[in-house]
């Protein structure tokens, strides 16, 4: 405590205040004996009288404060009835201290937990370098690179400046020769952050523009038994090398932009995998072959998968001037192991296929072939050997077990065709008959699974689309190109469900094409089967 | 191969005469004439870009409206759509369309339910032609195909198409999810408005009348990035009444009880034959779908120009539009604990009462 005339002089002091200021003595000035910040505060709260004094603290609403010896003090004027003032010096140091820490702490955990959840929401590679170098650049350095493990021969590499934007590079660079990286990029056995001297660091390192540097650490970021990748930060000089807080700072970081890189690494390549296994089971693409038009829609029950077990298949003939094989068949039950079978089917019907042309032939082998097999399933499928004859297409027609094959002619009439066979995969025996159907030019021949016809739905929610109702919508379809009939039936099929539970859908047309400038290639010649 | 590269047209250059033909080709359901006169005039040096958005787009145009004229059937327009995606196709791989990648990369997709895909396919295809590399999805894209998509491709944006409003709600999610897993959304197609004022409504980072303008804003720089910490609820705090997931989830209920008590205020129901009663009842689901949307943007005049809209639709086609206005009443009566729904209902059969003496146009 230091008490002062309204002048401006010492007039009495307390021991502690004697340690603390040792000038100002009694009858010293105080504008001598203590700091500037203090005195001035006198200054201008000494008058009027004891209100001022009260106000002059409130001004800001915190009590004064200033750094004596180093130290940091609040001081609390209280003003006597003679005009002098009693200043209390309360050392606060420690709660400054105390505060800044917090606050800082709280920043911290602000960012980690941003960084969180940015890295948990993607699982693309490239996304997280991004979110890792920008974040880093922002927060801990000047500039940051993140860089993934080699890659065949080239570094991925993330570079950021503080307040730019993420770039991505492939440098052809070998890790090891920079000091650190190396380690840091295998993952095993665990390094800690590495110091590096600015010198050494190579070209690639150093974004364009960034000037001198001042210090760089190289930091690992741990994979959890995959390497993830490397965290390379750099300061400008004169910005301050990184504190032993930082280093452990940058630590936490990169230990959640490590779990989040190594996460999307395996993501990318279970994706990788997933994508070779299922190549063979998706549906192939559909297209014209040899003056016959194909195509084909496929959708699976549920939303997030791509293959069921429904499966349609298109084989050229090897022959030109021999039928394709289309193929069209569901699998008992749904989902990948459906559609694991029907890989199965798909394949050995492939191995068929020079049996083409003896339907009921190529069904006995399949049945024989699915009885033997382990799998206790059973399918039922439509083989269509469709061949261009003049400007019309010829198709005979075997389903086995089948939904009916539908045709549209061109007078606007469906006609079911007239093929009945038993399923496949269940008994000794199949027994089929074949239908030969004759398509006119704009006419096509649709296949389908009960799927679309057992589709549930409707505006009031509770019937089936049906056969009649699909019969009805492909009466619409007259002279539609084979695409615009599939995707047609499967628009109607899925406003019908309006979001409700459904099967496998698949729908096949078989078309012969409006032929206007085919006429020049013997385009009304009447084919020889014709009647 | 044959000649020298011809030199390109002015744009603008027998455009409208191009789509004319076309347009009458694609009438005719000749595919093989509407492909040939776009292969043609590219091989005439007409811009891809114009043939794309100044024929073949203008000619969707003109499918959509002649439908809306009850002058073409839903087949026919399918089959007229088809079509014009074939030549779409056949411009794709003219050599005049080949353009280097030069720029970053977009996903174009459609919102899960939407089946017009012509519209992104176009999109698709201007951005390639404008060097970006593009992965086009096709049409009703279900959300977790795109989420499993941008996961594993590092798209710089995506480009959402959606024609019918009723698949925004959808579309809000579908944004949703792209924008959690770091990705910018682009939207267009008329489902979001003319001036795009559900664009904002949803949060999408930007909205575009048409291919033109997607490819020119995504030329003008990179979106802006997604909020990290952004939720469907944060767009639409109207949800919490829980009015949309009531309706949306009862909604073939809804229509029953409608339908069954329309049949009693309306007899000449009863003698409908089946495809008239499906039709009916079709129509109810409509209603209800667009209430429902109604109710999730909280929009009344989205309700009301739809219900306009489907009484002119109805009058086109010969269908006497007075069975309504008692409909949506009926609608009021079943959901009279939902204070939003029986305003946007109201509403409706107010704009249907005045409707007949300001009908002026079709709305697009």
């Amino acid at each position: 405590m230091v008490v002062a005339d309204p002048t401006g002089v010492v007039v009495q002091r307390n021991d502690a205040a004697q340690a603390l200021l040792p000038a100002a003595r009694p009858g010293a000035r105080l504008a001598d004996a203590v700091p500037r910040w203090l005195s001035a505060a006198h200054r201008s709260i000494r008058l009027p009288g004891p209100r001022a004094a009260n106000e002059a603290a409130d001004e800001s609403g915190v009590p004064l404060s200033g750094v004596i010896a180093e130290r940091r003090f609040e001081a609390h004027p209280s003003v006597r009835d003679d005009g002098t003032v009693a200043w209390w010096l309360v050392d606060d140091t420690d709660r400054q201290l105390a505060r800044e820490a917090l606050h800082m702490e709280r920043e911290r955990t602000a960012f980690l937990a941003k960084a969180s959840s940015i890295l948990l929401s993607s699982l693309n590679l490239g996304r997280c370098m991004d979110v890792t170098a920008q974040m880093a650049a922002e927060n801990l350095a000047d500039a940051a690179l993140a860089i993934a493990p080699v890659r065949g021969r080239r570094l991925p590499v993330v570079t950021c400046l503080r307040g730019g934007a993420p770039s991505a590079s492939q440098e052809a660079v070998d890790p090891d020769e920079v000091p650190g990286l190396g380690e840091a990029l295998r993952g095993f056995p665990p390094v800690p952050s590495r110091w590096i001297d600015p010198s050494t660091a190579p070209e690639w390192m150093i974004p364009e523009g960034f000037g001198p540097i001042g210090a760089i650490v190289i930091t690992p970021l741990p994979g959890h038994g995959v390497p993830a990748g490397a965290l390379v930060l750099l300061r400008k000089e004169g910005s301050g090398a990184f504190t032993e807080q930082e280093e452990i700072f940058a630590r936490l970081f990169a230990a959640r932009s490590g779990a989040a890189m190594s996460a999307a690494r395996l993501h990318a390549e279970q994706t990788e995998i997933t994508e070779v296994l299922m190549r063979e089971l998706l549906p192939p693409a559909l297209h014209q072959i040899s003056g016959v038009d194909f195509a084909g829609s496929y959708r699976p029950s549920a939303d997030h998968e791509r293959v069921g077990g429904d499966f349609y298949d298109v084989h050229p003939a090897t022959v030109e001037g021999e039928p394709s094989l289309v193929t069209l068949g569901d699998v008992c039950g749904k989902g990948l192991e459906a559609a694991v079978l029907t890989g199965k089917i798909r394949n050995t019907l492939h191995a068929l296929l020079p049996l083409a042309d003896d339907h009921q032939r190529m069904l006995s082998l399949l049945n024989t072939a699915l009885l033997s097999s382990h799998h206790t399933r059973f399918a039922t499928l439509v083989l269509a050997s469709a061949v261009r004859e003049g400007n019309e297409v010829l198709v005979r027609l075997t389903s086995a077990g089948h939904p009916t094959p539908v045709i549209i002619r061109a007078n606007g009439t469906v006609e079911a065709a007239d093929t009945h066979g038993t399923l496949v995969g269940a008994l000794p025996d199949v027994r089929s008959s074949t239908a030969t159907v004759t398509l006119a030019p704009g006419e096509s021949c649709v296949l389908y699974t009960d799927g679309i016809t057992e589709a549930r739905g409707g505006p009031l929610g509770d019937s089936q689309f049906g056969e009649e109702r699909l019969k009805r919508a492909l009466a619409g379809c007259v002279g539609m190109p084979a695409e615009g009939i599939v995707e047609h039936v499967q628009m109607l099929a899925s406003q019908w469900l309006a979001g409700r539970r459904h099967d496998d859908m698949a729908v096949v047309a078989i078309s012969a094409p409006r032929t206007h400038h085919l006429s020049a290639v013997n385009g009304h010649t009447r084919g020889r089967y014709t009647a | 191969m044959s000649t020298s590269t011809p030199p390109r047209l002015p744009d603008g250059a027998h455009l409208p005469e191009l789509a004319e033909r076309v347009w009458s080709a694609v009438a005719d359901g000749d595919e093989y004439s509407a492909t040939e006169i776009v292969l043609h005039a590219l091989d005439r040096g007409i811009d891809p870009e114009s043939v794309l958005l100044d024929v073949i787009a203008a000619v969707q145009g003109r499918v959509g409206e002649e439908w809306a004229a009850n002058r073409i059937t839903v087949a026919q327009e399918h089959a007229a759509t088809s079509i014009n995606e074939r030549a779409v196709v056949a411009l794709a791989l003219h050599p005049a369309a080949r353009t280097a990648p030069s720029r970053g990369r977009i996903t174009v997709a459609c919102v899960d339910g939407e089946w017009h895909a012509l519209p992104a396919r176009l999109v698709a295809e201007v951005l390639k032609l404008r060097g970006w590399q593009v992965d086009y999805l096709g049409a009703q894209v279900p959300a977790p195909h795109l989420i499993a998509h941008l996961h594993t491709t590092k798209a710089d944006a995506v480009a959402l198409s959606s024609s019918i409003a009723t698949r925004l709600p959808t579309a809000h999610a579908a944004i949703t999810a792209c924008q959690a897993v770091g990705v910018p959304v682009l939207v267009g197609g008329a489902a979001f408005g003319p001036d795009g004022q559900y664009a904002r409504l949803l949060g999408a980072q930007a909205w575009a009348p048409d291919a033109r303008g997607a490819a020119d804003r995504l030329a003008e720089g990179p979106l802006p990035r997604p909020r990290a910490d952004h939720q469907q609820m944060d767009d639409l705090p109207h949800l919490a009444d829980q009015e949309y997931t009531m309706v949306a989830r009862n909604s073939a209920g809804l229509v029953r009880a409608v339908f069954g008590a329309l049949a009693d205020e309306f007899p000449a129901m009863r003698a409908y034959d089946d495809m008239q009663r499906e039709r009916t009842a079709e129509d109810l689901a409509h209603i209800v779908e667009f209430l429902a949307t109604a109710l999730y943007l909280d929009d009344e005049a989205l309700f009301s120009w739809f219900i306009t809209w489907t009484a002119r639709i109805l009058t086109a086609r010969g269908v006497p539009a007075q069975s309504l206005p008692p409909a949506l009443n009926l609608l009021a009566r079943e959901l009279r604990d939902f204070p939003r729904a029986v305003r946007i209902l109201q509403r409706g059969v107010d704009a249907l009462t005045t409707d007949h003496s300001t009908a002026n146009g079709t709305p697009a």
